[in-house]
């Protein structure tokens, strides 16, 4: 096992009936790193997730992970995966204390054996070792999710939305986690509708309809706009968004929280747009360039894709 | 001077000695879309009831549309629409009917909902879905379609919770379009989300935590005062410390 690829993906393909729901995919992900998988609700991420975890098998193609494959080898690569489904995968009957040992037993551990890779994890959640893991909050759930992922010392590990649902405050800590895992030599891989969270990955993969948009670091992702942004700025967001759609010269115009990105399709329009929006009675802009972010090239990525 | 349409004054709540919110003060306003944040656990779920009308104050006066949330819930609840990410159309029914079903719970005449369905079909270029089941749409366009619902029959308010979860960036900002053009028109949004960046879309937002309000004003103006880049780094100052204790 000393290669250094973790997972290799050759023109992997899987459909159901007549939906292509993965197309082509090409893939390394190396050892150690934190890859992350974002897309939109159907564009493939859990489907390429159970062919990782071997709980589909491909079309076409060829996938192997840590070095085995996953249609003749599955049995041996199972032991070595641990995956948290996007879905609550727990008992909500049994208690924190009784899940964990039910993981552990499943793949013929103890808690005890493994507990210095899930200390810093369940230490969150020990205190509510009695409670029933139906009552516990949406962070919580996904820590004792997660520590049960990990009991059994995985070599990968895969998690699929781990964050949708949970609260900030919960996001920060548990991408935290995942970055000291990191230290233990574990490779992980996520997936993640949101676009702030690809900025924490090592590399990202960017997919679309059963199709891989963009494989980089996140840092090139964003590099790879091609436009020139800007940041434009009004006290009425909806009738400034409206406004700038009606015009010709513009691009896309697409909200970012109080502010709107836009591009033009006429190279310096942009410092005749005051006068446009105040025919349309829009006052008070603001309009000033600025560096694209992730979600940027994601949209500008998305709109070229049929 | 815009219209008060929600006035919330002293509101307590208690769960035998559990107190989920405390003394709460705030008013929104018509046409305004108004954030409520706050980590889980926080109180954001009981007051949103009580300001629906599914639960009652124990304490404090809390005016909704026109209506007193301690002795006309029911009326409140006729006057206003509510929609969750966890559950609000019928997977098993069509499009069509499912607007049918929701345009009659809230009292509208037959006449009046099929004019109006054709209207919103158009209106959201939804057409060749009509006669689809729900079930089988893409999770961006039933998003899109139960905000519509929500609003179908005209409310005052509209109660989102937790609206958009998983959804696509290009699908998140299709819908916060429908928000933005619903508030335009008069409505009231009020709004809670877990995604600090959609807090940043709203026109003044409200962070809760351990039952009180910590903070509420423009997102602007709240990210000066705290010297935050942004509501994300804003909220998890404001509720990181607390954040063990549940």
């Amino acid at each position: 096992m000393a290669d250094k690829v973790v997972i290799r993906a050759e023109d992997v393909g899987k459909h159901f009936g007549k939906l292509h729901a993965l197309r082509g995919i090409n893939l390394e992900v190396n050892r150690g790193e934190i890859f992350g998988l974002i897309g939109p609700d159907g564009a493939g991420k859990t489907t390429l997730f159970r062919l990782i975890t071997t709980l589909l098998t491909p079309d076409s193609g060829s996938l192997t992970v840590l070095g085995l494959d996953v249609v003749t080898q599955y049995r041996e690569l199972r032991r070595q995966i641990g995956y948290m489904p996007g879905r609550f995968s727990l008992y909500h009957d049994l208690t924190v204390e009784e899940n964990l040992n039910f993981y552990a037993t499943v793949f013929g551990t103890t808690v005890k054996e493994n507990y210095t890779l899930i200390a810093d994890i369940y230490s969150h959640i020990e205190p509510f070792r009695r409670r029933p893991a139906g009552k516990l909050s949406g962070g919580m759930k996904q820590k004792l999710a997660l520590s049960c992922a990990l009991i059994h010392r995985p070599a990968l590990l895969v998690l699929d939305e781990p964050t949708t649902g949970v609260d900030a405050v919960s996001r920060v800590e548990f991408w935290e986690l995942l970055r000291g895992l990191r230290e233990h030599g574990i490779t992980t891989v996520v997936s993640t509708p949101y676009m702030d969270e690809a900025m924490r990955c090592d590399r990202v993969a960017l997919i679309q309809s059963g199709q891989l948009l963009s494989i980089d670091t996140p840092t090139a992702i964003m590099e790879g706009f091609t436009g020139k942004l800007y940041s434009v700025r009004a006290e009425e967001n909806y009738s400034l968004i409206m406004a700038l759609r009606a015009n010709p010269h513009v691009h896309t115009a697409h909200p970012f929280g109080s502010s709107v990105h836009v591009t033009f399709n006429t190279e310096g329009y942009h410092a005749t747009l005051p006068q446009y929006l105040h025919e349309k009675g829009i006052e008070n802009v603001t309009i000033e360039p600025i560096s694209p972010g992730i979600e940027d090239r994601f949209l500008e990525l998305m709109e070229r894709e049929p | 001077m815009r219209e008060v349409v929600i006035r919330v004054e002293n509101l307590v709540k208690r769960f035998g000695n559990f107190v989920a919110n405390d003394h709460l003060n705030f008013e929104v306003y018509e046409g305004e879309i108004f954030g409520f944040l706050g980590a889980n656990g926080a109180g954001k779920t009981t007051a949103l009831r009580i300001l629906s009308g599914l639960s009652s104050p124990t304490s404090g006066n809390v005016m909704v549309a026109g209506f007193d949330a301690k002795r006309q819930g029911e009326k409140i609840k006729r006057n206003i629409g509510y929609m969750c990410q966890r559950f609000s159309l019928y997977n098993d029914l069509t499009v069509r009917e499912n607007i049918t079903l929701y345009g009659g719970i809230y009292g509208m005449s037959s006449g009046l909902i099929k004019q109006r369905i054709d209207e919103l079909l158009r209106q959201l270029e939804f057409e060749e879905y009509a006669d689809r089941l729900i079930g089988g749409l893409p999770l961006g366009l039933k998003q899109k379609l139960a905000f519509s619902v929500a609003i179908f029959h005209e409310p005052k308010i509209v109660f989102l919770d937790e609206p958009t979860g998983g959804v696509d960036p290009i699908a998140r900002r299709q819908f916060w379009e429908e928000i933005y053009a619903a508030a335009a028109r008069g409505i009231t949004v009020f709004v809670t989300t877990h995604y600090m960046d959609e807090a940043e879309y709203c026109d003044r937002v409200c962070i809760m935590d351990q039952g009180r309000i910590v903070a509420i004003g423009t997102p602007t103006a709240l990210k000066q005062k705290y010297g935050a880049s942004s509501i994300e780094d804003l909220f998890v100052g404001i509720a990181r410390p607390n954040a063990q204790k549940e």
